[in-house]
């Protein structure tokens, strides 16, 4: 049968029916088991194989070496995407992705994730300069190597 | 009133109606289009030669993003021809994962497909409706992969996440509901006068003419020519599924509308037998990061229609060429045979008929110049040189603008 309005009733129904949107922000997302959002980096894990950087496929993760087997790493937020392959491909579990993903900012600075190195052991550190703080915005970062 | 004779309008390549650039020269009399010519080229985004500069692993990120709704197509198509010429032997369990997400992908493709089409025709319920349902299968896809969109399940030599049993309960849950909703759908558009008068006898290609130009996917089957990969060349495990090709005689729009719903109720039931039939097993075996030499042809079902993928790998870790055949590809030129004969307001459903995915198709760059004799092809570093002389003498000049940018990059 040909009519019009097909849809009548289930319109009318939507009227008393919650609506099918969420309330987001008020009302937070419960993000899957699997998501892949910011990447997080567990420095002790690391041993700086650098695998992460050669697979990445966006350019974005950075591992720089501060001292004795410790290393830092520094994130492009606007560059990556969020595919996780760093953590498959990292040997030591040094990298997990994590649930967060509200990750917008008003400028450029905000877009860059910096993990601190872990600390190095005490007898190490006397001989050391002073750790390695996160450098100033000034510095130029050097060209990251690609590994290619 | 008086006969204004043929008259000419160019549609786009921004275009009211669709979201992605392409250019249509229109030729009216009165309301009727009399010609119409489809000009591509608008989104080239340079992924084939992308692709040849990275590694295998790092292409099938970028294989994946040629498309946005069917990524895992594309992400499928290029990791079976890497997988063949690696002479990989893909475990039977991780088939059946690429094939459950296929075919969650395709239920997501047509339910938005549904939604878009009800608005080109200006039946915004059905828009609201089918979209808000389509959120139990993107949740689905997000509780398989971990992302809505961009599932990133593949790798060279098998899948990246494993589907458990709470899983599997999730999701026969969610394609109950979404079976009895797209029921409900079947019934609307069997019903409504809206779409059944407004999409019958609109872009007709007849059972001939679409053997003529080979259009694919639902549009094909739409005209009757029952040609679909997972049937007529079986990839993944698709063999082991019972399925039936759905097409319709219609022709038109309208036949389109019902292929794609039939599509949707057999998704449901092959999504269950994979949940079902899924073997135990390991979900990758071991991939070499180089792959050895040779070349390799693949080809899916997308939502669209059949996707080709050709791989030629040089024993190195990097393909050294990579060629993708989108299925939109293969419709666009059906559709200035479709709009052929038809209103020009019909044009937005026309087009939208094929679900069309522009940036998916635009590819190779081919420049004639007539002055270098027959034929001329550039290399990158003459092309590059080619684009920054062509915006120069229209007296645009990126020179400066990218020093600025750099500059600016540098600070931070
Ligand atoms: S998630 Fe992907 S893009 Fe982001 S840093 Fe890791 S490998 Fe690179
Ligand atoms: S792959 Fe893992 S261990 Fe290797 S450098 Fe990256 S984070 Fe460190």
């Amino acid at each position: 049968m040909i009519r019009p309005g097909a849809m009548f009733g289930t319109l009318i129904a939507s009227v008393f029916r919650k609506p099918a949107t969420h309330r987001y922000p008020a009302a937070r997302f419960e993000m899957p088991a699997n998501f892949r959002g910011q990447i997080g980096f567990i420095a002790k894990n690391c041993i700086g194989c650098r695998m992460c950087m050669r697979d990445c496929p966006a350019d974005a993760i950075e591992i720089r070496k501060v001292g004795e087997k410790r290393f830092e790493a520094r994130f492009d937020l606007g560059r990556c995407i969020y595919c996780a392959q760093c953590v498959d491909s990292c040997p030591k579990s040094a990298l997990e992705a994590t649930d967060r993903y509200e990750l917008a900012g008003y400028n450029q600075d905000q877009l860059k994730a910096f993990f601190e190195a872990a600390p190095a052991p005490p007898a190490a550190s006397a001989a050391q300069a002073a750790p390695q703080e996160e450098p100033s915005p000034k510095e130029p970062v050097p060209a990251p190597d690609p590994g290619k | 009133m008086p006969d204004f004779g043929n008259v000419q309008i160019p549609v786009g390549p921004q275009h009211p109606a669709l979201k992605e650039p392409e250019s249509f020269l229109i030729t009216l009399r009165g309301e009727k289009i009399t010609a119409a010519s489809v000009r591509m080229g608008y989104n080239h985004r340079g992924v084939e030669k992308g692709a040849e500069g990275r590694t295998y692993t790092q292409d099938i990120y970028l294989v994946e993003r040629i498309c946005g709704i069917c990524s895992h197509s594309h992400g499928t198509a290029f990791i079976q021809a890497v997988e063949e010429i690696a002479g990989l032997d893909v475990p039977r369990r991780a088939k059946y994962i690429r094939m459950l997400v296929g075919e969650l992908e395709r239920v997501h493709s047509h339910l938005l497909w549904l939604g878009v089409a009800g608005h080109e025709i200006g039946f915004d319920t059905l828009l609201m409706y089918s979209w808000r349902d389509r959120e139990v299968v993107m949740d689905l896809l997000a509780a398989v992969s971990g992302n809505r969109v961009h599932y990133s399940m593949n790798t060279v030599g098998g899948v990246r996440r494993d589907v458990d049993s709470a899983l599997a309960e999730t999701i026969l849950k969610g394609v109950d509901r979404l079976e009895e909703q797209t029921k409900y759908y079947i019934q609307v558009c069997s019903e409504e006068t809206t779409v059944i008068k407004r999409l019958s006898g609109v872009g007709v290609v007849t059972h001939e003419d679409a053997l003529r130009l080979l259009v694919v996917g639902p549009t094909a089957r739409a005209s009757g020519v029952a040609r679909d990969i997972r049937k007529d060349d079986p990839y993944l495990a698709y063999d082991e599924l019972d399925f039936k090709i759905v097409t319709s005689d219609h022709c038109d729009v309208y036949g389109r509308t019902l292929v794609r719903l039939g599509e949707l109720m057999e998704s449901y039931s092959m999504i269950r037998q994979i949940v079902k039939n899924m073997p135990d097993g390991p979900i990758t075996v071991k991939a070499p990061r180089k792959i050895p030499a040779g070349e390799a042809l693949s080809r899916y079902e997308a939502p669209r229609g059949e996707d080709v993928h050709y791989v030629k790998a040089n024993g190195t870790e990097k393909p050294e060429r990579v060629k993708v055949r989108a299925p939109t590809l293969a419709n666009l030129q059906a559709v200035s045979h479709m709009l052929r004969d038809n209103n020009l307001a019909d044009m937005p459903i026309v087009i939208a008929a094929i679900d069309p995915c522009f940036s998916c198709t635009d590819r190779a760059v081919e420049i004639d110049r007539a002055d270098s004799g027959p034929r001329d092809r550039m290399d990158w570093g003459r092309l590059r040189a080619h684009g920054i002389d062509f915006y120069r003498s229209r007296g645009v000049d990126f020179t400066e603008l990218n020093r600025s940018l750099t500059r600016r990059m540098k600070k931070l």
